[in-house]
C-alpha cells in the first residue's frame, strides 16, 4: 500500500520569536499544513495520510483539519519524533499497529512547510518509489555550492552541473527503512539526519525525481513573506 | 491547497503562477489528463489573436478541450478517478431562449478565462460530464470539438426547412471530418458530400458518398443543406460555392471562425431564400449528446481515432512549448498533451 507522511515534527525555532510552529503560520490566511494536506488528499493512490505532529499541538491539528472540513478515515494525526527520522519511524509503528506492513509498502514522506508541491511531484514519487527503495527529490543548484570544513577557507568547489539541492517528498520503502534504520547506532542516528543517506550508506540506490524551484521551504520570517508574496502577486483575473 | 496554473503571458511564453483555492467549497476538483490544443489556442499563443484581444486576454491559461479524473468531489457523489470530459463554457445566468453558449455573460475557459492547463481544474459539478470507463482518453481529449458539430447539427435540425437527402460538408480538416462523420450516423439515410481541396486529407473521408475537389464541381451538384467548417481566408469562396449548389430554402451553418468580415453573395440568398445558421461552441447539452453518441456508435470512436496526429507527454513547461510548436507544423489531426506537470 501507499502512505503519506507529512513531517510536522518541528516547532519552528528559525522563525524567530513566534509562539507557534511553523506549520501552522498563515499562508494567504490558512495554515500552511493545510495547504499541504490539500495537496495530499488529492491523491488517490494514498491509503492513508499520517500527519506526525509534535505531542503539545496533536489537539491543534486535529481541529484544524476539522475546521477545514477535512476529516476522513484516511487522515491520521499522530506523535512526532525527537528528529526527522524519528517522525518517520513513528509513523510506520502507526501503520505496522493499525494496518501490518508488507514487502512493497512506501512511505511518500513531506515537509509539512513545503505547500507548493504538484501533482506531478507526488506522483512521480510514487511511480520511482515502487520501483527503487529510496527517492529523493531535487532542483539542478543554480548557486555554486562550496565546501569549507573549517568554516573559515573553502576546502572545495564541486562541479556545479553535478549538484542538486534536496526538497522533499523523499519516498521510501517502509520495511527496508525501518531495517536500515533500526541497524544504526545511536550514535549514526544522530548523524545521519537524512534518510536517504541511510540508503545509500547501505549501499542501495536513491532515485532522484525533479522537484520545482517554486517547491520552497517556509521555515524564516523571510520564507513566508516570499511565500505570501508569490501567491499574492500572481496576477489574478 | 496552492493550485498551479500556467498561463500564457506574450506569444510563445508560458509562466506558473499560484491560486489559492479551497476544495472542500460546492466544486468538484479534477485532474486534467489528456488536453488537446485547438486552432484557437493557437491564435493566442503565436500571437494572432490580435494586438487588443491579446492584451485584454492574457496573462490567461489555454486550452479548452480536455478530460481528466475526479480527484476530489466534497460531495462523494463522484467517485474519485471517475473520468470526465470537463466543460469550458460556465453561464452565469439563464435564459429561456437563448442558450449558455450564446449569452455574453457566460464565461469560455481560455477565452478571457484560465483554460485547463492547472494542477487541478475546480468545476461546477454541471459543468462535467462522465465518460464511459473504457473510452480512449487520446481521443476523448478533444470531445468538446465533437460537441461544436453535434451542437451544430441540433440547431440545424431545430431550425432548418424539414427536407433531409443531401447534405454538403466544406473543409477537409478536423471539424469537417467530425461533422460529415456525425451527419453519416444522424441521418443514416441521407448523403454527406464532402467539398474539399487536399487529396491526403479528403481520402480519409471513407465514410462519406461523394467527394469533390473544390476547383473541380460540376454545376448540376445539389445539396439541400450545407456546413462551412472552412473559417479563415478560404471562408468567403466556401460559403459562394455553397450558396451556388444549394437549393431553395436551404440552411447553411456557419461553423469557421474568420478574423475578417466576409464577402458573400446575398443577391443568391435572398432569391433562394437560404436560412444562414451562426454556430459557435457548444453548452452541456451538446456534451450529454455527444457522450451519448459515443457509446450508441462506438465505431465513432475508431473513427475519431484517425484525428489524433501528435501525443505527447508533458512534464514542464519547455515540453509544453514544444507540443505548441510540433502542432503549428502539423497538417492533419489533433496535437493531444498527455498532462503530466
Amino acid at each position: 500500500m501507499i502512505y503519506a507522511g507529512i513531517l510536522a515534527g518541528g516547532k519552528g525555532t528559525r522563525m524567530g520569536n513566534v509562539p507557534m510552529p511553523k506549520q501552522f503560520l498563515l499562508l494567504n490566511e490558512k495554515p500552511i499544513i493545510i495547504h499541504t494536506l490539500e495537496k495530499f488528499i488529492l491523491n488517490s493512490k494514498f491509503h492513508k495520510i499520517i500527519i506526525a505532529s509534535p505531542k503539545e499541538w496533536i489537539q491543534h491539528t486535529k481541529d484544524l483539519v476539522k475546521k477545514y472540513q477535512l476529516e476522513s478515515e484516511r487522515i491520521v494525526i499522530t506523535e512526532g519524533g525527537t528528529d526527522r527520522n524519528g517522525s518517520i519511524m513513528n509513523i510506520i509503528s502507526y501503520i505496522e499497529q493499525t494496518v501490518g506492513l508488507s514487502g512493497d509498502d512506501i512511505i511518500v514522506t513531506h515537509d509539512a512547510v513545503r505547500p507548493f508541491l504538484t501533482h506531478r511531484i507526488i506522483d512521480e514519487n510514487i511511480q520511482y518509489g515502487l520501483k527503487n527503495g529510496a527517492v529523493d527529490t531535487v532542483i539542478e543548484a543554480v548557486d555554486t555550492i562550496v565546501v569549507s570544513q573549517d568554516g573559515n577557507y573553502l576546502s572545495n568547489i564541486p562541479v556545479r552541473s553535478e549538484m542538486y539541492q534536496g526538497q522533499t517528498p523523499q519516498t521510501f520503502n517502509i520495511i527496508q527503512l525501518k531495517g536500515y534504520y533500526n541497524s544504526l547506532t545511536e550514535n549514526e542516528k544522530e548523524i545521519l539526519t537524512d534518510a536517504c543517506k541511510i540508503f545509500m550508506l547501505k549501499g542501495d540506490k536513491v532515485k532522484i525525481v525533479r522537484g520545482e524551484n517554486f517547491n520552497i521551504k517556509v521555515t524564516t520570517p523571510f520564507d513566508l513573506n516570499v511565500a505570501n508574496s508569490i501567491l499574492k502577486g500572481s496576477l489574478d483575473k | 491547497m496552492i493550485n498551479q496554473i500556467y498561463r500564457l503571458v506574450s506569444p510563445r511564453q508560458f509562466e506558473v503562477t499560484y491560486k489559492d483555492v479551497n476544495i472542500t467549497s460546492n466544486l468538484v476538483v479534477v485532474r486534467p489528463t489528456h488536453l488537446s490544443i485547438c486552432a484557437a489556442d493557437q491564435r493566442y499563443y503565436t500571437g494572432t489573436r490580435g494586438e487588443e484581444a491579446m492584451k485584454k486576454k492574457l496573462p490567461m491559461a489555454l486550452i479548452h478541450e480536455g478530460v481528466g479524473v475526479v480527484a476530489y468531489d466534497p460531495s462523494g457523489e463522484l467517485l474519485s478517478g471517475t473520468k470526465v470530459v470537463m466543460v469550458p463554457n460556465n453561464p452565469i445566468e439563464e435564459d429561456k431562449f437563448v442558450a449558455e453558449n450564446y449569452l455574453r455573460s457566460s464565461q469560455f475557459a481560455s477565452s478571457g478565462y484560465d483554460g485547463f492547463m492547472q494542477d487541478y481544474v475546480l468545476l461546477n459539478r454541471n459543468r462535467l460530464v462522465v465518460l464511459p470507463d473504457n473510452i480512449d482518453m487520446n481521443i476523448a481529449a478533444f470531445t468538446e470539438l465533437v460537441t461544436i458539430a453535434t451542437h451544430a447539427i441540433s440547431r440545424f435540425e431545430h431550425i432548418s426547412i424539414k427536407r433531409r437527402g443531401t447534405f454538403g460538408v466544406w473543409g477537409d480538416g478536423n471539424l469537417g471530418f467530425i461533422t460529415s462523420l456525425l451527419l453519416k450516423k444522424i441521418y443514416p439515410k441521407c448523403k454527406v458530400l464532402l467539398f474539399g481541396k487536399t487529396d491526403y486529407k479528403m481520402s480519409n473521408f471513407s465514410f462519406v458518398d461523394e467527394v469533390y475537389d473544390i476547383y473541380d464541381v460540376q454545376a448540376n451538384v445539389q445539396i439541400d443543406h450545407g456546413f462551412e467548417c472552412v473559417g479563415g481566408r478560404g471562408s468567403s469562396m466556401a460559403i459562394n460555392q455553397m450558396i451556388d449548389h444549394i437549393k431553395p430554402e436551404g440552411s447553411m451553418s456557419i461553423l469557421g471562425v474568420s478574423e475578417f468580415p466576409v464577402e458573400i453573395n446575398t443577391r443568391m440568398v435572398l432569391e433562394k431564400g437560404l436560412i444562414i445558421i451562426g454556430s459557435s461552441r457548444s453548452g452541456v447539452a451538446d456534451f450529454e449528446k455527444t457522450v451519448e453518441i459515443y457509446k450508441q456508435y462506438p465505431e465513432v470512436i475508431d473513427y475519431l481515432s484517425i484525428l489524433v496526429g501528435n501525443v505527447l507527454k508533458v512534464k514542464s513547461i519547455e515540453e509544453v512549448t514544444a507540443a505548441f510548436d510540433l502542432d503549428l507544423s502539423s497538417s492533419w489531426g489533433k496535437t493531444v498533451m498527455k498532462w503530466g506537470i
